[in-house]
């Protein structure tokens, strides 16, 4: 199927040969009519396209500040070029960061500076032309908005902010990439990414409480759309649909079964994702997040809880409450909103959950970080809870656990190479080998300490890390959810009243 | 870009998904599955006609769990898992057994 190469796994990684254009070529599928509308952006590239995306950029740039510090402070010292899964992957130099920011700042300094204006020549500037439209379409969709870079950069330019600009303006034409703008229609018009309607759910979820029955004996609820719950848990659509994402849902009832938690899904905000983050539009982001607000009203709920997601994370912790809040209706006792991986640590940690370790001996775990709860958000109340808390309620379910090397984890952990809005299969190439720093990274725990899984917690990392393992060497069920390790572990009883 | 069977050209999405769900026939999932240089067996038309029936009743492809289950049931235990459905369908069971199936491919984080 594939033609192209995956990237060689060597003992060290190191900075790659360059090859100018190696990655020029790659493109996700653009946007149609069908798929922009619903998202109020133009069906197809607009007749004066580049007065709309000045104008817009010239919008962006007022309403966002850190995005005309950004445009404005590279002072090119290098530092951001080898931090790239990509560009480590692809050794395309367009993919070192600074220099995909470039094909951004070169066009803001034709048209948005003085010396660009009068010497556009001196100062690097660009005319913003029907080729670095192209330009712009292929490498702002080989970036994962991951933000490892701006750990490394002296300015803290958020490449992300840049990406997302970029994307935006490009909505803003017509030009808008199949992938993410279907999936948000599909939130607007069913309620999650994967279009599952309400009666599929149920049937799944039916399905799911008969095999934890047949597998412990245990009647575990898996509750959609039920009022009076106190908690809503909202959770990717993946979770529900695909594997290794469905052994976490198992995991979060499990854990609600035995703390005696009353909690429900809902079909109305069945989705946790917001692919609104993805494409930087702030209007579409409001309405996915105005979803779990309308949701929690619905049920009457009294705590929101969301599953395991890697940017939903983002956008919950961050933005929540300026999106869709404020949430003066829920107990005010808890956080708003609360990670699934808080509300286990807690249990966990006034031994609220029974849990036999000895049912994971059969697995060497580590821990990726995914990008967006490592780099931009946190869990609980202590600095750095986002890395201690995954990895405390996995050393307290499991007896195997090893960390990979300090430089591709926690602040630095590199993106499995599908997030950001690019796991589609037109980007395989892209995924597969931006995916190298992490396999690399993996190699060396599974050669030294015989690690034999992977675990995570977003559905992006675990449906990457599903696809892209087999291309180097490893199994596609290496990958697991850290709720499916908790689920394994823990001793259910008949059913308990709510404490 | 469309396939052609049977001297009928029928239109498909950019990834070779059926655009109209009603042009769908048995023909047109054997001429996909050539193209991709698989034949299809009984045990392939099970899981193509389990994809169709819960497509018409639930307008989604179904669950992985849904599917594993309903397959155990018809070709037996040990086949009811998705390892045995990867062997069916290398590019995995949600995407290539919907395209042969006539059914949009599967969105998302999946």
């Amino acid at each position: 199927m594939a033609d192209f190469e995956t990237p060689e796994v060597k003992e060290y990684l190191d900075m790659p040969e360059l090859k100018p254009g190696a990655m020029s070529h790659s493109k996700p599928f653009v946007s149609r009519d069908e798929f922009q509308g619903p998202l109020g952006f133009p069906g197809e590239l607009v007749d004066d396209w580049q007065n709309v995306a000045l104008a817009k950029l010239a919008e962006l740039l007022n309403t966002n500040r850190g995005l005309k510090v950004f445009m404005d402070s590279c002072v090119k010292c290098g530092a951001c070029t080898d931090k790239c899964h990509y560009f480590l992957g692809t050794s395309d130099p367009r993919n070192m960061p600074v220099a995909r920011q470039d094909l951004l700042r070169n066009v803001y300094r034709r048209y948005f500076t003085w010396p660009g204006r009068l010497f556009p020549k001196l100062v690097g500037a660009q005319d913003l032309t029907e080729d670095v439209l192209d330009q712009w379409y292929s490498y702002f969709h080989q970036c994962s908005e991951c933000r490892r870079c701006s750990v490394y950069c002296p300015y803290g330019i958020d490449t992300a902010e840049i990406t997302m600009a970029a994307r935006e303006v490009m909505n803003a034409v017509g030009k808008g990439q199949k992938y993410s703008n279907e999936i948000i229609g599909k939130v607007f018009k069913i309620g999650n990414n994967l279009g599952l309607p309400q009666p599929a759910l149920l049937d799944t979820l039916e399905g799911l409480e008969e095999e934890v029955k047949e597998d412990t004996g245990v009647d575990v609820r898996y509750p959609l759309d039920e009022k009076g719950a106190d908690v809503l848990l909202v959770t990717p659509s993946a979770d529900f649909f695909a594997e290794p994402h469905v052994d976490g849902l198992i995991g979060y009832g499990k854990v609600f079964h035995q703390a005696g938690i009353s909690w429900t899904l809902s079909s109305h905000a069945s989705e946790a994702a917001n692919f609104g983050l993805f494409i930087g539009s702030q209007e579409n982001m409001r309405k996915i997040a105005m979803r779990v607000r309308e949701a929690a009203e619905e049920l009457g709920v009294k705590r929101i809880v969301f599953g395991e997601c890697g940017h939903a994370w983002r956008v919950a912790y961050s933005f929540l409450n300026t999106l869709a809040g404020p949430f003066d209706f829920l107990d005010p006792r808890y956080p708003v909103p609360q990670h699934i991986c808080e509300v286990t640590h807690e249990l966990i940690q006034r031994g609220a959950l029974t849990l036999d370790k000895s049912a994971n001996d059969h697995r060497r775990v580590t821990f990726h970080d995914s990008c967006n709860v490592a780099r931009a958000s946190r869990m609980g109340n202590t600095p750095g809870g986002q890395f201690t808390i995954p990895r405390e309620i996995i050393q307290a379910v499991c007896n195997h656990y090893y960390d990979m090397p300090p430089d591709t984890i926690g602040e630095a952990t590199f993106c499995c190479g599908g997030g950001g809005g690019l796991l589609t299969d037109d980007l395989m190439e892209l995924r597969v080998k931006g995916a190298l720093p992490r396999m690399q990274a993996l190699r060396q725990v599974v050669e030294q300490e015989g690690v034999t899984h992977l675990a995570a917690i977003c559905a992006i990392c675990k449906s990457q890390f599903a696809k892209v393992l087999p291309y180097y060497g490893f199994e596609m069920d290496q990958i697991v959810s850290v709720h499916q390790l908790v689920s394994d572990a823990i001793v259910l009883e008949p059913a308990r009243q709510n404490t | 870009m469309p396939i052609e069977v049977n001297g009928k050209s029928y239109e498909t999405d950019e990834e070779g998904y059926l655009a109209n769900l009603s042009d769908w026939n048995e023909d047109l999932a054997n001429a996909m599955a050539q193209a991709d240089g698989a034949e299809l067996d009984s045990n392939h038309w099970e899981v193509i006609n389990f994809l169709r029936e819960y497509y018409d009743e639930y307008q989604i492809a179904p669950a992985v769990r849904v599917l594993t289950k309903a397959i155990g049931k018809k070709l037996g235990p040990d086949k009811g898992n998705s390892k045995y459905l990867y062997e069916l369908f290398p590019y995995g069971p949600a995407k290539q057994a919907c395209k042969y199936a006539g059914l949009p491919k599967p969105t998302g984080c999946v």
